[in-house]
């Protein structure tokens, strides 16, 4: 059995199919992050990162494949899934070595794997725009927590600099520990020690708010409840696009 | 300028918006512009999602709830005894705003009471719009309500500043509109309609020419229906539907269950639930009309005048035309796999593409999300073939599929254990 060892990068994934076609050695398992698995049986190959075998294999896949392809493949890496990058090794493998374009070969079980896990990487970093909520600061900047299932924050960062340009925001991962700041001009990683921030609601310190901010969130929640038709409640289908785990960063849906 | 008291206005206002259903922002693509706030993405996004289970996209609200018409299905008709207030155009305008900046929002969907007279409240609604573009540097997504009887050139200033206009229909034929609402009539409704679509039309030519020009409603117009007020049956509703997509280009037609508001006037049904089943159908007949490829009369006939409750509309429309089935996966038209019950528009891409690598069987199928339990009956694909329409015959089918998916508790459906539904009107 052969098993593959890597930094949990997406390059460290590309370094690790272009090795396994330089050693004709192909991965029956695949252990992410360093040292944290021990193998119980025989060795691990451990692969160092190399951003030059990376962008060739980037390269290959979309000469044998497309670009949009290429990143659909590293949307579905961000999933973080402990069997993505097996499966992406797969679908790589099927890529490069079939002289026809295969990505819409539906027929496929690892095409049809892949897309579905893509689709799911992009609901949530379609969530994260629809669920990330403002909390005004008293320094006039606004401040969102949100811990979304897979680590698509950075997707959705073009978007948030397009619409709010005009205010200092903050977008901060509780889950992962980082988030993005924007200050006008450009948006820039993260990672606060000290986060003045309730892990239950999300909420900053209420010295940190803005003096409106508590009125804001009222007068939300008054519209909130004022805009349902009381005769056709439906928790089921209310609890389909509105799943649970999200209620609590909700002003909405959370106690204050 | 937002203070506490706000917060009750809000109350009455959104109370008094909450019945139009229309909530779309998608079909305008604008970026913002250096030092304002605000764009809208073309898919359009949801922020929230009610107890009922209708998305929460843009601030759905009433300018006034003041009315100086007295229609029967609407709860802010004059004759009604209820609380009623007015936002200045600067608190909507500010809350907005307020509301945007925290991604509550996708925009604003201003609508109101009639004040005065039609052209007046069109003003003030445009005024709100213009403040937003303006004085706000706003390029958000503005949904504006077009009131009944407006001139045709506070129309067309409308248009300039919102991306969406609509001018509700509510009930679908002439007689019973005048009988419910006795100070509109078609022509005031279907009028401002042709002069949007027009308007629409001549600013797409016009940005072909000159990329600068100004646009006008670019994310088109829609309009609202209401279902189960009147005695139309769902043949009247879907024609007109048809026809309004057809001819005057409607993004949507929205379809509203009617629930009973104004349960006193004698003149609307006593219905103990809203229609909600009915509606879904007829959601889903609409869906057929738009990407489906289906004409109006193959849905609803005059043998057919109203849709099946029980089983969804492409499956009612096959079970009376086996002659066309089963289908060949494999081979069919694009057209035909697109009406084989169990399949949607994703699935069929999917085959498609996937055709063109492999012959594919009812394993691949079900991988790219076919219903088979619903298709099977239909198809044939690469595989020894299994019992279809052909050899079951449609009353068979029929009976399979309603087993696999007992009708639920509705109260639509309930209603009818105890007493037919007495249509109000008389045709």
């Amino acid at each position: 059995m052969n098993i593959f060892s890597f930094d949990n990068t997406f390059e460290g994934l590309l370094t690790l199919v272009f090795e396994s076609y330089r050693l004709k050695l192909f991965p029956d398992e695949i252990l992410s992050g360093e040292g944290s698995q021990n193998v119980l049986f025989g060795s691990s190959i451990t692969i160092g990162t190399n951003d030059q075998k990376a962008e060739r294999v980037w390269n290959g896949i979309i000469a044998h494949s497309s670009e949009v392809n290429a990143h659909r493949i590293y949307r579905t890496f961000l999933s973080g899934q402990t069997d993505t990058p097996l499966l992406l090794v797969k679908f790589i493998r099927l890529i490069i070595d079939s002289n026809r374009n295969q990505e819409t070969n539906f027929s496929e079980p690892v095409v049809v794997e892949v897309n579905k896990l893509h689709q799911k990487v992009c609901k949530e970093a379609h969530r994260v725009q629809m669920f990330v909520r403002f909390q005004k600061t008293i320094e006039d900047s606004y401040y969102a927590s949100f811990a979304p299932m897979y680590d698509v924050l950075p997707l959705c960062i073009p978007h948030f600099k397009d619409r709010f340009a005009d205010q200092l925001w903050i977008i901060y991962d509780l889950k992962r520990n980082y988030g993005f700041l924007y200050d006008l001009k450009n948006v820039t990683r993260v990672v606060f020690d000290e986060l003045k921030v309730n892990p239950q609601n999300g909420q900053l310190h209420s010295s940190l708010l803005a003096d409106d901010e508590k009125l804001f969130q009222q007068l939300w929640k008054q519209y909130y409840k004022s805009i349902c038709i009381l005769e056709r409640k439906n928790p089921k289908v209310h609890r389909q696009l509105l799943p649970q785990r999200f209620w609590k960063y909700l002003p909405e849906k959370g106690v204050l | 300028m937002i203070s506490e008291s706000s917060l009750e206005k809000l109350k009455i206002l959104a109370g008094a918006a909450k019945y139009d259903v229309s909530c779309a922002s998608s079909g305008t693509k604008r970026s913002n512009v250096a030092g304002g706030i605000g764009n809208s993405a073309a898919w359009g996004i949801c922020h929230s999602f009610t107890e009922d289970g209708r998305c929460i996209s843009l601030m759905k609200i009433m300018l006034s709830n003041y009315c100086i018409y007295d229609c029967a299905y609407c709860i802010n008709r004059k004759s009604n005894d209820i609380p009623r207030t007015s936002f200045t155009p600067d608190e909507v305008a500010n809350l907005t705003i307020e509301f945007y900046r925290r991604n509550y929002i996708e925009g604003l969907f201003l609508s109101s009471g009639v004040l005065r007279s039609p052209d007046h409240t069109m003003e003030q609604l445009i005024g709100v719009a213009k403040k937003l573009r303006t004085e706000h540097r706003y390029f958000g997504y503005i949904h504006l309500k077009t009131i009944p009887g407006a001139s045709p050139q506070l129309i067309a200033e409308a248009g300039r500043w919102a991306d969406r206009l609509s001018v509700n229909i509510e009930i679908p034929s002439e007689n019973n509109l005048k009988l419910l609402a006795p100070d509109k009539d078609f022509r005031s409704v279907l009028e401002p309609m042709k002069i949007i679509s027009t308007g629409i039309l001549e600013a797409k030519e016009e940005r072909k020419h000159h990329r600068n020009a100004p646009s006008f409603s670019p994310a088109g117009q829609s309009t609202q229906l209401i279902i189960g007020a009147t005695n139309d049956t769902d043949q009247t509703i879907l024609k007109l539907s048809s026809a309004l997509y057809l001819r005057r280009d409607l993004k949507r037609v929205y379809y509203s269950g009617y629930i009973p508001v104004n349960s006193y006037d004698s003149r609307l049904p006593a219905l103990s639930a809203p229609p909600l089943r009915r509606e879904h159908r007829l959601y889903q007949a609409d869906w057929l009309l738009r990407f489906y490829g289906f004409r109006s009369d193959e849905i609803v006939n005059a043998e057919n005048p109203n849709l099946d409750l029980e089983l969804d509309p492409k499956v009612s429309w096959a079970l009376r035309n086996p002659h066309l089935f089963p289908v060949d996966i494999n081979k069919a038209d694009p057209l035909m796999l697109l009406r084989v019950p169990g399949m949607g528009t994703h699935s069929v891409q999917l085959i498609l593409m996937a055709r063109q690598h492999n012959r594919l069987n009812s394993s691949h199928l079900k991988k790219m999300g076919v219903v088979m339990k619903r298709a099977r009956y239909f198809i044939t694909c690469n595989e020894l073939r299994s019992q279809n329409i052909q050899d079951l015959k449609p009353e068979i089918v029929r009976q399979l599929l309603l087993e696999k998916k007992p009708v639920g508790n509705d109260g639509a459906v309930q209603l009818k254990l105890f007493h037919a539904v007495m249509p109000a009107l008389k045709q």
